[in-house]
């Protein structure tokens, strides 16, 4: 598993969204399984396994569950949506999560618990025989209580042998779950470390002081 | 607790729910926002008995057909905007376009201007109409104009049109509809027999089907709607239909109008709850950032959507013609354009977005009528009325804001 730390700005979120398919990348190359690829669609990064779990959620309020679990990708039945089919394997996709404190799945996501959105949003990103997930900040609003039952849910899902990239400003919860850090600084990477290698010390004088390739505004000039 | 249930987790989806449970997620829906049929139900019930009291005349036989006639157009519009509302947006031209289509058609059929047959005028009237809503849905999504304002420079236009052509070819403004097809789609009733069997099948086909989704989910193991609650409600639409359909028969029998927005109502329904396309409309009312994050074209589904308001409102502008039996310049104007938009939001259909069921167009537009005509049995001027509807529409605003907020905080 591998965490994203940055300070505001850094350029976590615009990064993520390039590898979803929502922005296009000006420059550079996307390498998936060593082999370059291009992502110009959120369909391309599904089609590689890519998926994402946003900090604002990304769910629709109004829809339940299962809708939410399968839009965009509904299972069909000749013209018809297979709600049965999908009830199940949205079930299915959560009891293997041990997703806990779900009433109902054809309840609308609104009256869902800030812990109990974050499942079912990961639990979408999951339920795709997705080989990578990426969340962002999953943590970000939610309690105590709930943060575990995320975190946990983050760790099962590393645990399966998915890659997991896990995008925090929370020090404590990074430390706690991820192998690998990578720190972002205005828009560059500054440093990636292994978390039994590493304190929270080093990785704050990253986020805050790493040394960049070029300052944004100067001259480049190569040492 | 979840303790005494064998599935685990998802209590409420495991098994047969029982009456109880079914009602208390009822509750959970409403506590969300969704607070379903009843209060627009029990609303009709008081318009019915207030101005019964007022009038001998109101539930006559007679009468009771003609406020079928009377909102079969109301109807037809207002389901078009039920999905311009779903997803969030505003067609203020809808009425004039609704008049194009209903101008168009009988100037095609006029011997004297074109003298097309009835299907081609009639589908050349469905054409313009969604045409002219697909280009001012491809103006608001490519060039991110408000719908607001883009279909009120279309309201202005379109009634530019409307008298134009209508004046064009009659001093008047008057045009006769000759055609006897035309004329018999509002004017044409069923014999008895036929309104009995077509309820027969209607209920048959109905049950079938339910019987069957029931029967699917059980061998899933997923939850079904508690038998109870099925029958319950399969013996009020029953009731309500057959007192309908008897009391029709004893005068002029019920419209063939009552059958052709029974299949509108039927078919969209399917499309907005059955299919993709309607999935994805309600996603993008909800939220449309998480509807193209799941990699929904947003801006073709909301062009579609337009474009179907359109061709429902060139429907409901022919139904319209045909009942009038001639159109004027004023077609599609007058209160047409407030009536199909309060239809629609005082069915239950959010205007902000994302909740609504194609039934509120039906509902909404039952409410609509029942006050017009009631007040016009009464004697009473325009202005009455007006204040009356707005006040209605004012009400049924609130309720939607109100349960707009619970959903959100």
């Amino acid at each position: 598993m591998n965490a994203l730390v940055g300070d505001n700005g850094a350029g976590k979120s615009t990064l993520i969204k390039g590898l979803a398919g929502i922005y296009e990348f000006d420059e550079g190359q996307v390498y998936f399984d060593g082999e370059p690829v291009s992502i110009k669609r959120p369909q391309d990064a599904s089609d590689l396994g890519i998926e994402v779990v946003y900090q604002d959620l990304a769910l629709a309020d109004n829809l339940d569950v299962v809708a939410n679990m399968f839009l965009g990708r509904e299972e069909m039945n000749g013209v018809v949506l297979n709600e049965t089919a999908m009830e199940a394997t949205a079930r299915q996709t959560l009891d293997s999560l041990s997703v806990k404190t779900l009433q109902s799945v054809r309840l609308p996501v609104a009256g869902l618990s800030g812990g109990q959105r974050q499942s079912v949003a990961v639990a979408k990103a999951v339920m795709w025989n997705s080989r990578v997930v990426i969340l962002d900040e999953p943590t970000a609003a939610l309690g105590v209580a709930q943060t575990r039952q995320v975190l946990d849910l983050v760790r099962t899902l590393a645990d399966r042998g998915l890659g997991v990239v896990l995008i925090s400003h929370n020090l404590h919860d990074i430390f706690e779950v991820a192998d690998r850090i990578t720190v972002l600084r205005l828009g560059q990477g500054v440093g990636v470390f292994n978390r039994r290698e590493t304190t929270q010390q080093e990785v704050v004088h990253a986020i805050t002081a790493g040394t960049l390739k070029h300052v944004p505004g100067m001259a480049d000039d190569d040492d | 607790m979840t303790t005494d249930k064998p599935k685990g987790e998802f209590g409420l989806d495991a098994q047969p729910e029982s009456t109880a449970e079914y009602l208390r997620s009822k509750w959970i829906n409403i506590k969300t926002g969704d607070v379903g049929s009843a209060p627009i139900v029990v609303g009709i019930v008081l318009i019915l008995i207030i101005f019964r009291s007022l009038s001998e005349n109101y539930l006559t036989a007679f009468n009771v057909v003609n406020m079928q006639l009377q909102a079969a157009g109301l109807v037809t519009i207002a389901i078009g905007v039920v999905f311009i509302l779903l997803i969030a947006e505003i067609d203020l031209a809808i009425a004039f376009n609704s008049g194009i289509a209903g101008v168009l058609t009988v100037l095609l059929l006029r011997p004297d201007v074109a003298g097309w047959p009835w299907w081609a005028a009639i589908l050349a009237g469905l054409v313009t109409s969604s045409l002219l809503s697909l280009v001012m849905g491809l103006i608001v999504t490519r060039a991110g104009v408000p719908s607001f304002v883009v279909t009120l420079a279309g309201n202005l236009a379109l009634s530019g049109i409307v008298l134009i052509l209508t004046t064009q070819f009659s001093q008047a403004g008057t045009i006769r509809i000759e055609d006897p097809i035309v004329v018999g789609i509002a004017g044409t009733f069923m014999a008895p027999a036929v309104s009995w069997i077509l309820l027969a099948l209607g209920l048959a086909l109905s049950a079938f089907l339910t019987y069957r989704t029931m029967q699917i989910r059980t061998k899933q193991g997923l939850a079904t709607t508690p038998m109870p609650v099925v029958l319950t409600t399969y013996a009020g639409v029953t009731a309500v239909a057959a007192v309908i359909i008897g009391y029709s028969n004893t005068d002029r029998g019920v419209p063939l109008l009552a059958l052709i927005v029974g299949g509108f109502l039927w078919f969209w329904t399917f499309m907005l709850q059955r299919t993709r396309f309607g999935r994805h409309v309600l996603a993008i009312g909800g939220n449309p950032e998480a509807a193209r994050r799941a990699g929904i074209n947003v801006e073709r589904v909301r062009v579609i959507v337009f474009t179907l308001a359109g061709f429902m409102a060139g429907a409901g502008g022919i139904i319209l013609a045909s009942r009038l039996r001639s159109v004027s310049p004023s077609a599609g104007g007058g209160s047409l354009l407030l009536d199909v938009i309060a239809a629609a939001v005082i069915g239950g259909t959010s205007l902000f977005g994302g909740r609504g069921r194609v039934s509120s167009a039906l509902l909404g537009a039952l409410v609509i009528t029942l006050i017009n005509n009631g007040m016009d049995g009464l004697g009473l001027n325009s202005g009455v009325k007006f204040v009356v509807t707005g006040l209605v529409l004012l009400g049924a605003v609130l309720l939607d804001a109100l349960s707009n907020r619970r959903s959100t905080s």
